[in-house]
């Protein structure tokens, strides 16, 4: 059964963002890069049903530039089988166009299970996984917290506002993992080992036409200095007029 | 900084998580009940962690003495007796058989440890034998299929947790560093057992005890080395140890540091971070440039190590400067953090005890300084 892990190199949270010159782009100089971290729930789950079934191929599918390589490296020390790198130098392409060229790859290959995680923690739109399946035209259920496969049919369940969702599909299937979905493993040391050995194949990212345009990007204002109204009792009714008045918040 | 390869990269990451999140929750409750920690060590073996330099052939990760390096740097950042345990294990217990021991030892000793199914220790150390290791009273005396082995051993890191210790004893009386041979010994022999654990300043989760052998019998076939090569030889080549040292060191310092730099922006005294003050901020800029200097000494003693190159300078220096390092910069985090440095809810305090013992294990500074001079002067 082959599965493909579609995973995403972004900006480790420690980074101290900058926006570029151009004021579209984030500024990648000194940016430690890791793993989407939803994407290793989505890696994470495609392994163990890999290991349930005792057969299997895990690919790993990353778009990006000359960097990505080192993402994919970790996905294979983990234990994807091989990767593919779809190489552009686009900056952040828009949603649509990553997924154009991610079905365009994927297609061919006819996987059971496309994975996704439910987003990317720098960009948060959450769009590419449901826009390839439908792309692929294929079944799919994006943030799963849970995942049963019997044969041909999976079962997935979904947190959803005051409850949760139960879904039955056909495989092939696309998924976005949520949080929670499962525990991610370490890469072993014998993995990171392993993962010298195994082939990361480059093609060109067929993105075609951009479908939109960032016209601009700013970092949120830096919080100003709080104040301190008074002290006891007293304060809070000079608390709520500022509230009021002031802040227009109440 | 010299360059590191990917692999070293994907070490440095991956044992760094795993110290953030499975060794650091357990530092300092280990440190306050001196407890071994077996399920942090468990999970290490998992992670291949126990054979990290050793071949894929003898059960090790095939990786290399950097990478062994980076990840003891790692886990001692968030905790030095986590990182000694890993660090006597492979350096000590699996580093003689490694370096020394026949197929057939490798095979039967090695893996095993490699594997992680079983631990190591090295017995050197007695209470007339520390830095004049040619002051060993345990005696070996050749019997049929084998030696008698009588006497003690002290200060023992994973003493009383290994089930394989390699050990030094006389096996000729009188010719001091000569006529001392190393052997390697399964714990559940009869004739062994550990005698007294020390309570240690610091380090105090990791496991040191005494090793008592009486009428300890070992088959011929448990000698590590050739005898008449010399036990100076391999007193020289277990320099190795020394690089994970000063990689402890390295390790510990970074960690004093990193709370130090975080703390001196937070605290606010006279209407400012305490990072604004001059005497701060200079404490600060000489912990990180003698920080950075160790490690390249480290790094620069590992990378030698693989290259096959002379190194018992370069792993003196290294250990010397890095574990002068890590008491200096340790002594200034509690300094930066005034009194609550000196209060056991943070780890400031447990970093300055465990940083002590950099400069008296694998060797003291003494040692170290005449290591190198004899190195750099070749007059003995
Ligand atoms: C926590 C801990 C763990 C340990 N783990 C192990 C282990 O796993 N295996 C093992 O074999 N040992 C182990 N040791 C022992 C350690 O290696 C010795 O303590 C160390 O080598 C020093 O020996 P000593 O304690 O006998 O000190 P001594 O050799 O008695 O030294 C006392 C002082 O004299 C100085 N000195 C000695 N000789 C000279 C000289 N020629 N010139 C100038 N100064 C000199 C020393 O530098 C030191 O300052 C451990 C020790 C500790 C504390």
């Amino acid at each position: 059964m082959l599965q493909v892990v579609c995973i995403k190199q972004v900006a480790g949270s420690e980074t101290r963002v900058k926006v570029a010159g151009d004021g579209k782009h984030l500024d990648t100089a000194g940016v430690t890069w890791i793993l989407n971290p939803y994407d290793e729930f989505a890696l994470e789950e495609a392994l163990r049903i890999r290991e349930k079934m005792g057969e299997g191929e895990v690919v790993a599918v990353s778009i990006g530039d000359a960097g990505v390589p080192t993402t994919l490296r970790n996905a294979l020390a983990m234990g994807a089988d091989r990767a593919i790198h779809l190489k552009s130098d686009v900056p952040s392409p828009d949603p649509l166009a990553v997924a154009r060229a991610l079905a365009a790859e994927i297609g061919p290959l006819a996987p059971r299970i496309v994975w996704f995680g439910r987003q990317s923690i720098d960009d948060d739109q959450a769009q590419v996984g449901p826009m390839t399946a439908e792309l692929l035209g294929l079944p799919g259920a994006s943030m799963i917290a849970t995942l049963e496969i019997d044969g041909d049919r999976a079962v997935v369940e979904r947190e959803i506002e005051g409850g949760r969702e139960v879904m039955e599909m056909q495989l092939p299937a696309a998924f976005s993992a949520d949080k929670g979905l499962n525990e991610p493993r370490y890469p072993s040391l014998k993995g990171i080992m392993a993962a010298k050995k195994k082939p990361i194949e480059e093609k060109p990212a067929q993105l075609g036409e951009p479908n939109l345009e960032v016209l601009s990007l700013e970092l949120p204002p830096t919080r100003s200095a709080g104040r301190i109204v008074g002290e006891g009792k007293q304060a809070v009714a000079e608390l709520v007029r500022l509230l009021r008045e002031e802040a227009k918040v109440i | 900084m010299l360059e590191l390869k990917e692999e070293h990269l994907q070490v440095r990451e991956m044992a760094r998580k795993f110290a953030d999140e499975v060794v650091a929750p357990r530092a300092a409750e280990i440190d306050e009940r001196e407890e071994f920690p077996a399920d942090v060590v468990r999970r290490m073996a998992e992670l291949g962690f126990l054979g990290l330099p050793f071949p894929e052939k003898y059960g090790g990760a095939g990786l290399d003495t950097l990478a062994y390096i980076i990840a003891v740097e790692e886990i001692s950042r968030v905790c030095a007796s986590t990182g000694i345990t890993l660090a006597a294990h492979v350096s000590l217990g699996c580093g003689p058989v490694s370096a020394f021991g026949t197929e057939e030892q490798k095979m039967k000793f090695l893996m095993p440890m490699a594997k992680g199914e079983a631990l190591g220790a090295f017995g050197l150390t007695e209470s007339g034998a520390g830095s004049d290791a040619g002051g060993t009273q345990t005696r070996a005396e050749k019997v049929e299929g084998g030696w008698r082995v009588n006497g003690s051993k002290i200060y023992i890191t994973n003493g009383s947790v290994a089930k394989y210790v390699t050990f030094t004893a006389r096996t000729t009386p009188g010719m001091g560093a000569k006529g001392i041979s190393a052997f390697i010994l399964d714990t559940a022999t009869p004739g062994f057992r550990v005698g007294k654990r020390e309570r240690k300043m610091g380090h105090r989760g990791s496991d040191t005890v005494e090793l008592v052998f009486e009428d300890c019998f070992v088959p011929k076939d448990n000698l590590i080395g050739d005898p008449s090569t010399g036990f100076k030889a391999f007193l020289r080549t277990l320099a190795g140890g020394r690089i994970s040292i000063g990689a402890m060191a390295l390790g510990i310092a970074r960690g004093a540091y990193e709370h130090s730099l975080q703390f001196a922006k937070q605290r606010v005294q006279f209407g400012q971070p305490i990072a604004k003050f001059q005497a701060i901020r200079f404490m600060l800029a000489e912990m990180a440039m003698r920080i950075e200097a160790s490690r390249l000494l480290v790094y620069q003693a590992a990378v030698l190590k693989d290259a096959g190159q002379e190194y018992v300078k370069e792993a003196s220096m290294a250990k010397l400067f890095a574990s002068e390092t890590s008491n200096w910069v340790t002594d200034k985090a509690i300094q930066i953090h005034g009194g609550i440095g000196y209060m056991r809810d943070l780890p400031i305090e447990r970093m300055h005890r465990d940083a002590k013992l950099m400069e008296i294990g694998e060797g003291t500074s003494e040692i170290q300084r005449l290591v190198i001079a004899r190195e750099i002067l070749r007059d003995d």
